[in-house]
């Protein structure tokens, strides 16, 4: 685009890729840990509740560092990942995508979770005697109706992920072109002298940004609820 | 056919039942907590019975002691709940597709245009459930449990949610569905109309337990079922047909075993079979027979027992051609006519209801 320098450029091609990564890996993961909460009952449930939750609570540089400790190239599940596979994941925009998907993931569980409490389970059960499996009616029944919930949720996720800086800066550093989302390339604007009027127009970026997916989100909200007709 | 045995407790609530079912319409009947929906969720598979054996025109369901246990989806049985339970994501004709895409073409016995005409729901289709009364949603209800070809129909009060006008709407709909179809229905409620209505089999049901099962006119026609049957509504059901309508005095005779009865004309065909509810406190009972009475309804009968009930009302059942009536006559009645089983007498029937339509699986 013409009226954003190359380093805004990258700066929001890195975020959105980054962003889109975070979410779409963790929406299924964020699904089933939904159900799991809001449908079964096992032992150690608070316990995995609060793990789902913790990313939440604890500053993100904490997040970061665990990541790196686990992820980096001589941590357990780095080594293993690298060894197996070839992936390198600490100081890549991969890594940057994982940082943000745990910081983001409590907000997409909440938010399916509440919408799967508030279905009818009945209608499940109408499906069940009309011929209708469990994992069927799950894709024809369950999740049609908890599509606002899933919506939110992604949207949530998604903002979160692009104002994601602690724990990506921890885990993968700022890399520019690599690393470097507009939260950090804000950041290290503010850290130069006489980069105040290059921030202001990445803060006005980003604004433009969060209100876009917003609008969005808002936009598809609608088309569902009209869908369901409520 | 439809076999059921089954036991189950749920706190302090036993559940221990056990009926069969033949073709037609079997209502259960019993007051609210007698367990009734349970049993039908049990036949749906949708509760598990801690024990028992349900058994579908042969096919088993469900058999504590051999382990056998098949999911709801596998059972291929039509439920149509009280609330309807639409999918309010699906159009009306989406609904009505549900259960159907999931039946082999090959076994799709009942055709979707015949399905629709006959619930009179062909404008709807393409609505959504939100933009559906409560009647229209009952019949699409209705419409989605037999489109899924199921060997046999479970309806938990399908009309209970209704007012009375739809309620009278619907009626027809679900009497067309048993005669049209040939499908079984296990129908339940607690209103004694739509099982005079609807049902050919009755199975009563009190606390858990099945206190009778048996015809629609042989067990409401029991005084000793009255507790269960209806207090207030205690009465006799006799099976009759139209034998014409007489339109300058405005009358349509019905033909029973027990002799002829006329009532006020009714929208029937002649030779349409129905029912004929008449209360026990309509009948009154003369031993030698009254000349010049306005009540037109007079019918010989022999009496078959009499009995003491409380609050100074005798019950009196008589035997009218072979169908049993009722009377309740005071104490005091019964002291100055001295009546004894075997006695012949005069029944005058004051009053009577029938119930409309043509009823089922006749």
């Amino acid at each position: 685009m013409p009226f954003l320098t190359p380093v805004e450029s990258e700066a929001i091609r890195l975020s959105l890729l980054v962003s889109c990564w975070a979410v779409a890996g963790s929406l299924p993961l964020g699904l089933g840990c939904a159900w799991l909460l809001a449908r079964r009952q096992f032992p150690g449930k608070l316990l995995i509740d609060g793990i789902i939750h913790l990313p939440l609570v604890l500053p993100p540089v904490v997040v970061g560092y665990a990541l790196l400790v686990l992820l980096g190239r001589r941590g357990p599940l780095g080594a293993a990942l690298y060894d197996w596979f070839g992936i390198t994941v600490a100081f890549t925009w991969k890594g940057a995508a994982i940082a943000s998907a745990v910081i983001a993931f409590p907000l997409m569980v909440r938010s399916i979770r509440l919408s799967l409490e508030g279905v009818d389970r009945r209608l499940e059960q109408a499906a069940r005697t009309l011929g209708c499996g469990p994992l069927e009616t799950f894709f024809t029944v369950t999740l049609p109706l908890i599509l606002p919930g899933v919506l939110t949720g992604t949207v949530l996720a998604f903002a979160r992920s692009l104002s994601e800086f602690g724990a990506t800066i921890t885990f993968v550093s700022s890399i520019p072109g690599e690393t470097r989302t507009l939260p950090l390339a804000l950041y290290t604007l503010t850290q130069v002298p006489g980069g105040d009027a290059a921030a202001f127009r990445l803060c006005v970026i980003s604004v433009v940004l969060a209100f876009a997916a917003l609008l969005i989100a808002e936009w598809l909200a609608r088309r569902v609820a009209a869908r369901l007709g409520s | 056919m439809l076999e059921v045995a089954v036991q189950r407790r749920q706190g302090d609530f036993a559940l221990d039942v056990a009926f069969a079912a033949g073709g037609g319409v079997t209502a259960l009947f019993g007051p609210s907590g007698s367990g009734k929906t349970s049993v039908v969720e049990m036949v749906a598979g949708l509760a598990r019975p801690d024990g028992g054996r349900i058994v579908v025109e042969g096919r088993v369901l469900f058999d504590g002691a051999a382990g056998i246990d098949l999911a709801p989806e596998a059972r291929r049985l039509g439920y149509v709940f009280q609330e309807g339970r639409l999918f309010p994501h699906l159009s009306v004709r989406g609904n009505l597709d549900f259960g159907r895409k999931r039946v082999p073409p090959a076994e799709r016995h009942l055709g979707f245009d015949d399905v629709v005409g006959v619930l009179g729901i062909e404008s709807l289709l393409d609505r959504r459930p939100n933009r559906l009364s409560g009647g229209e949603k009952q019949r699409v209800a209705i419409g989605r449990a037999l489109l899924a070809s199921p060997r046999i129909l479970l309806m938990d009060e399908p009309l209970a949610a209704l007012d009375a006008p739809r309620k009278a709407e619907l009626l027809p709909f679900v009497a067309g569905v048993a005669r049209r179809f040939g499908i079984p229905i296990l129908y339940v409620s607690h209103s004694m109309d739509e099982v005079l209505q609807l049902a050919d089999t009755l199975v009563l049901m009190e606390s858990g337990r099945v206190a009778a099962v048996g015809g629609v006119e042989q067990l409401l026609s029991d005084p000793s079922l009255k507790a269960l049957t209806g207090r207030g509504e205690a009465g006799a059901v006799v099976a009759a047909h139209v034998a014409g309508h007489d339109d300058s005095t405005g009358i349509t005779r019905l033909a029973f075993a027990g002799g002829t009865l006329m009532v006020a004309r009714q929208d029937l065909a002649v030779g349409a079979a129905t029912r004929v509810r008449i209360h026990a406190r309509d009948i009154a009972i003369a031993v030698d027979r009254p000349e010049r009475i306005s009540v037109r309804n007079i019918l010989s009968a022999t009496v078959k027992d009499v009995t003491s009930g409380e609050d100074h009302v005798v019950d009196v059942v008589l035997d009218c051609g072979g169908c049993s009536l009722w009377a309740q006559i005071t104490a005091h009645g019964q002291a100055q006519l001295g009546l004894r089983p075997g006695m012949r007498v005069h029944a005058l029937i004051k009053a009577m209801t029938v119930a409309r339509g043509d009823v089922a699986g006749r």
